[in-house]
């Protein structure tokens, strides 16, 4: 089987202990919770960390605290399956346990936490591949090449935002406390992405994810829907997010986020705009979904063809705002259950 | 025996393996841990097509921990292969590599941490050389040779094989239809990597444990590849974690432990990484195909022409019969009074292509299935009743002089028909029937499909000529009233283990749990030619049954001494034996073993079975003959979202002529397993390479359908108590895969009006054709295009068609009574 490259693992039981870790190890080190991407990483040596700081064993990262009234504190250790059930974020905030359950596999999902995924590295074709075979093809930018093979004229690397609640935490509003040497700050999610594939964190390497902050519910609704080749396992080679805020029969606000079409989460602004003051009438639906696909521009490096996936983002826009507005949707069976 | 009178035959019993499987109790290849055991490791070729100019093992060699490093040069120069005629592998390559994952050394170490670190530290120099990637580029570039050997520049088996005057036939019909097909190439995907621990002993005896479909061909192989006696050598198949024909021929890993043992003076275990499953591959063959057939208003078919170009990777493996077989199993099913053959297999820089599930088959079944369907539209008729009308005659011969038996595929349409309700469904479907519409934009189409199908039930000759048993058991009667049969069949999941385990019992009239099976060791087991063909059930069955016959008769001779009575009188039953008009006197078994031991000595009695000889008298025609044909028929209700062209299966319903199920527990498993794996082939696996590389070598990104993409199925079994089947039985494992990937194809056209003509159906596809049908085009997506290829002057043989079989068949090794 493919093994594991050797590095050391350390423990520690508190943030402020993770923190001195990180710092003490400096670049050699690379955070680890649920392990579920960074393992499979570490045998194909996208990753080989001398050391380990395992948040596993930090209690005061787990955990779903707050109300509606005042919005909701997300541990970041807090298991992807634990979330996607937890009573009050599948009731005020559907589109983040949509988004959770959804992640891999139910085994992944029992391993795999919110602030993982939140910073799950990004994917490519040419890149998510063993060590050998990205030496027979001669590596790219983002692990010991110089070019991008998706775009080989390219300065930068194209590898794909692939998280399922990234998307719907920037749709939400929501926000990331990051704790460092310097101390604590709060930052927006979609602060916490930047557009490039190798780059794709604002977070410094010595921050750990501690936490995710959700808004006051306040009437929001919100949706998540995932396109893939099969029912579970995959990641989204397109996810759509959608949050909404109603004043009676009217939006007053509305964001959609695109995932896995870019190196970061994308906001289709101009189609949210345009629902605003508006009812969600299916003509209005429409009309958004229409503009929404304007910033989808994916590349040949996922599952899927890249125009398939293009022509999807106006679909799937549609049926996460009709489940919004309340009318029926088609769509796949785990979409319906989710 | 009637049916009613069985007592294990035809019982829903758990394979006598289950237990052992579902606690984790079985030892595969990979489990064996052997004392100062060496773990071992490959390096593989980064180039697809490349001279090698120089390989340095030094700095490997100096790296702590490692034990030996060995190279081509440290083995006997032989290339060997799994067909006689395709002797073009080396297991490690000396001058040259044919494609991305070719292994070109190997090292044994202390851990595999240290061996993979080993492989990195060997230094190789390649002269690059041209790749060719496509069956286009091959044939383009005859000038960049894969190999030196074979029909053609890159080509490596052109066959041409004519039975009556098709062109004639095809004049006189009135509809012809030349239609074009692809089928991608796609992998086994078992769950258990390969993997094998082989010792070379200090007595100068080589043992070999390995995850293999087929010790007896590994054994024969290994002696000519290490030039070792075969009598010191002894191959034993672990418990295989499914194989499909993925472990069918002798591999790299295999060969490599064993010299590295001998090296070493260590065990060594080599198991591969899923990424190297995905380079020793053996798959199913990509393959292009043009099929013109001609029918008569009433549907029947008046001749058919078929042309396959099958695109082989990089190695011959088991391809010339893959391409035989691309052309040869069709007419088996339907009536097809004269007919033509011409095949092709192109080398390429990929991995070699060769037996997967249904070997050869399914792309031409795809190919006539979804033209039939064309054929009967056009006709105006049900595809249904067309189909039906067509259905072989039974023990008849078919064009290409393969006698077939026993037939239950009438049986099978009707019974499909009915419980899928496609008289009703399926004009209703065609109106076009949206789902769930509450009038709100909503595109979700339903649409329903058939196909049929036929497979052999193990091939009619070996793959080396000779004139000696297919498969061979050795029954052991034990004074416990236990008894031990020897086999060298290897349980690859289809449940062979058990099937030598039910016939005896139910000879003997004991329990499966009395029998104790002893598989696939040549060292102890008879020979058996290995797991492939679906020949294993019938073949070791059928010897099974002969030694069996042949214990109990001996018992029953002293039985019937003892109780004084005659032996035609004797029942064995309820682990007893006597009269059963006196049934109080029967002895217990054990008794009668002991009796029977007493009168005749050991009680040890081998059975021995090989396929009647019924061979085409013609070159080719050892290709397709098999004892009895199984036969499937399939209907899918599926629903097409319009919007997404994401495809939805509904239902799966079957109906498979198994002539009798021996265990119909079994038999629904081997179905379902079966349609599993079709839907994965028609709706996402793809075997599909880019720059070189394989895109997708790994469990996640080679696309696989999960339990949520398989549909409710259901399975309606068939009996037609073949002649030649063990107590009538026929094939299961391979067949039911046929049918349900045409089904999908033909329901999608039943939802949508797309007809997809090349597998994968994936939604980008069927929405492409979703596109140029509102645009008014014709909304059909596949090739348009064969290649300028000249293929041989065939062979011209007369079309047997419809004579009855031949009035004497040899049977080789059976009894005069049986």
């Amino acid at each position: 089987m493919m093994r594991l490259p050797p590095f050391t693992y350390v423990a520690p039981r508190t943030v402020r202990d993770a923190v001195a870790a990180l710092r003490e190890h400096g670049a050699d080190a690379m955070l680890v919770a649920g392990g579920t991407d960074l393992y499979p990483n570490m045998k194909r040596r996208q990753f080989e960390p001398k050391v380990l700081v395992g948040l596993g064993g930090v209690a005061e990262m787990r955990g779903v605290r707050g109300s509606a009234r005042d919005g909701f504190t997300i541990g970041a250790g807090t298991t992807l399956s634990a979330l996607a059930r937890h009573p009050d974020i599948v009731r005020h905030y559907p589109g983040l346990a949509t988004a959770a359950g959804l992640v891999s596999s139910p085994q992944l999902r029992n391993m795999g936490t919110i602030g993982g995924n939140l910073c799950v590295d990004t994917r490519c074709n040419y890149y998510n591949q063993s060590f050998a075979w990205r030496k027979a093809i001669g590596f790219c930018m983002k692990k010991d090449g110089e070019i991008c093979l998706v775009a080989p004229g390219s300065p930068r690397c194209w590898a794909v935002s692939s998280s399922d609640v990234a998307p719907v935490a920037w749709s939400l509003g929501a926000k990331v406390r990051l704790v460092g040497p310097a101390g604590e700050r709060v930052i927006p999610a979609e602060a916490l992405y930047r557009d490039d594939g190798i780059q794709y964190l604002a977070k410094q390497p010595n921050e750990i994810l501690t936490a995710l902050l959700l808004p006051p519910a306040d009437g929001r609704r919100s949706a998540y829907m995932k396109l893939r080749r099969r029912g579970s396992f995959d990641f989204p080679v397109l996810g759509v997010a959608v949050s909404v805020r109603m004043d009676g029969e009217t939006v007053r606000e509305a964001r959609i986020v695109l995932g896995a079409v870019a190196s970061q989460p994308r906001e289709a602004t101009k189609a949210s705009a345009a629902l605003v003051g508006r009812q969600l009438t299916p003509e209005a639906i429409d009309a958004a979904a229409e503009a929404a696909a304007g910033p989808s521009k994916p590349l040949d490096n996922t599952d899927f063809t890249h125009p398939y996936r293009k022509k999807m983002t106006r679909v799937f826009v549609a049926r996460a705002l009709r489940r919004i507005a309340g009318l029926p949707v088609s769509g796949r069976v785990e979409e319906e259950l989710a | 025996m009637t049916k009613d009178r069985f007592t294990i035959v035809g019982r829903p019993l758990p394979k006598i393996d289950a237990w052992g499987k579902v606690t984790g109790d079985t030892k595969y290849a990979d489990d064996l841990v052997l004392p100062r055991m060496a773990y071992g490791k490959l390096l593989r070729s980064a180039h697809a097509h490349a001279r090698i100019t120089a390989i340095d093992t030094t700095r490997a060699r100096a790296l702590a921990g490692v034990y030996g490093v060995i190279t081509g040069a440290d083995l006997p120069r032989v290339k060997f292969g799994i067909l006689p005629v395709s002797q073009d592998e080396e297991a490690l390559c000396v001058d040259k590599v044919r494609m991305v994952g070719d292994a070109i050394a190997a090292v044994a170490a202390v851990d595999e941490e240290t061996a993979e670190r080993a492989c990195e530290l060997i230094d190789v120099t390649y002269e690059p050389l041209p790749s060719l990637m496509s069956m286009e580029d091959a044939l383009a570039h005859p000038e960049v040779r894969i190999h030196e050997y074979g029909d053609g520049p890159n080509v490596h088996k052109n066959v041409s094989l004519q039975f009556g005057d098709v062109d004639a036939a095809l004049a006189a019909s009135h509809l012809v239809r030349e239609d074009v097909f692809y089928f991608e190439g796609n992998t086994h995907l078992p769950m258990e990597q390969h993997a094998a621990v082989a010792q070379w002993a200090a007595d100068g005896r080589l043992t070999l444990w390995s995850s293999t479909q087929t010790p007896h061909y590994v054994h024969r192989l290994l002696t000519k590849i290490l030039d070792v006696p075969g009598a010191h050598v002894r191959v034993i198949a672990t418990p295989v974690g499914g194989g499909f024909g993925g472990k069918l021929d002798p591999f790299a890993h295999e060969i490599a432990a064993c010299q590295l043992s001998k090296l070493t003076g260590r065990p060594v275990k080599i198991a591969l990484t899923r990424e190297e499953v995905f380079y020793v591959h053996r798959g199913r063959h990509p393959v292009l195909m043009w099929i013109k057939t001609g029918f008569t208003n009433d549907g029947d078919i008046t001749g058919c022409h078929l042309k396959t170009w099958l695109d082989g990777g990089a190695y011959g493996s088991y391809g010339v019969a893959s391409t035989f077989y691309t052309g040869v199993i069709n007419p088996v099913t339907y009536k097809i009074p004269v007919y033509k053959f011409e095949g092709a297999r192109v080398f390429t820089n990929k991995p070699p292509c060769g037996p997967k599930r249904g070997h050869g088959t399914p792309q031409p079944r795809f190919a006539l299935e979804c033209q039939l369907d064309k054929a009967a539209e056009q006709l105006g008729l049900d595809p249904a009743d067309m189909r039906r009308r067509i259905v072989a005659d039974p023990f008849t011969k078919t064009a290409n002089h393969l006698t077939v038996t026993t037939i239950g595929l009438g049986e099978c349409i009707d019974k499909v028909v009915e419980a899928s309700q496609w008289r009703a469904k399926r004009p209703a479907f065609a109106k076009g029937v949206v789902v769930g519409d509450r009038g709100l934009g909503e595109r979700r189409r339903k649409g329903i499909g058939i196909a049929c199908s036929a497979y052999m039930t193990g091939a009619g000759t070996a793959i080396y000529w000779n004139n000696m048993p297919h498969s061979g058991v050795v029954l052991r009667a034990d004074r416990s009233g236990g008894v031990a049969i020897l086999c060298g069949a290897t349980d690859i999941g289809q449940g062979s283990d058990s099937i030598l385990a039910y016939l005896p019992a139910e000879v003997l009239g004991i329990e499966p749990k009395d029998v104790h099976v002893h598989p696939a060791d040549t060292s102890l087991t008879p020979v058996d030619l290995g797991s492939y063909s679906s020949r294993v059930t019938l073949m070791c069955g059928m010897a099974a049954i002969q030694a069996a016959t042949r214990l109990r008769r001996a018992i029953a001779e002293a039985v019937a001494k003892k109780l004084e009575i005659s032996v035609d009188r004797l029942a064995f039953r309820d682990r007893k034996v006597g009269d059963p008009d006196d049934w109080e006197k029967a002895v217990p078994f054990a008794q009668a073993v002991e009796l029977g031991e007493a009168m005749h000595g050991v009680l040890a009695f081998p059975g021995a079975y090989a396929p009647p000889k019924r061979a085409g008298k013609y070159k080719g025609g050892g290709v397709g003959p098999s004892p009895c044909y199984s036969y499937s028929a399939c209907v899918v209700e599926l629903t097409v979202d319009e919007e997404t062209a994401e495809i939805h299966l509904d239902d799966v319903w079957i109906a498979h002529d198994i002539g009798r199920a021996l265990n119909p527990l079994l038999v629904e498993g081997q179905v379902e397993g079966s349609i599993y794996m079709g839907i994965g082939e028609a709706l996402m696996e793809a075997q599909v390479f880019r720059h070189d590389l394989h895109k997708a070598p790994s469990l996640l990104d080679y696309k696989s359908p999960t339990t949520l993409e398989t549909p409710p199925i259901h399975t309606i079994l068939v009996e037609t108590d073949d002649p030649e089947g063990p107590f009538g039985a026929k094939e299961a494992g391979q067949g039911p895969l046929l049918p349900v990937i045409p089904a999908i194809a033909n329901a999608i056209y039943n939802a949508v009006g797309v007809r997809v003509d090349e597998i994968p159906i994936t939604p980008d596809k069927v929405l492409k054709g979703l596109d140029l049908k509102r645009q008014g085009k014709s909304a059909r997506i596949g090739p348009e295009r064969i290649p300028l290829f000249k293929f041989k002057e065939p062979l011209v043989v007369e079309s047997a068609f419809g004579q009855p079989l031949d009035a004497i068949a040899v049977r080789p090794f059976a009894d005069a009574q049986s």
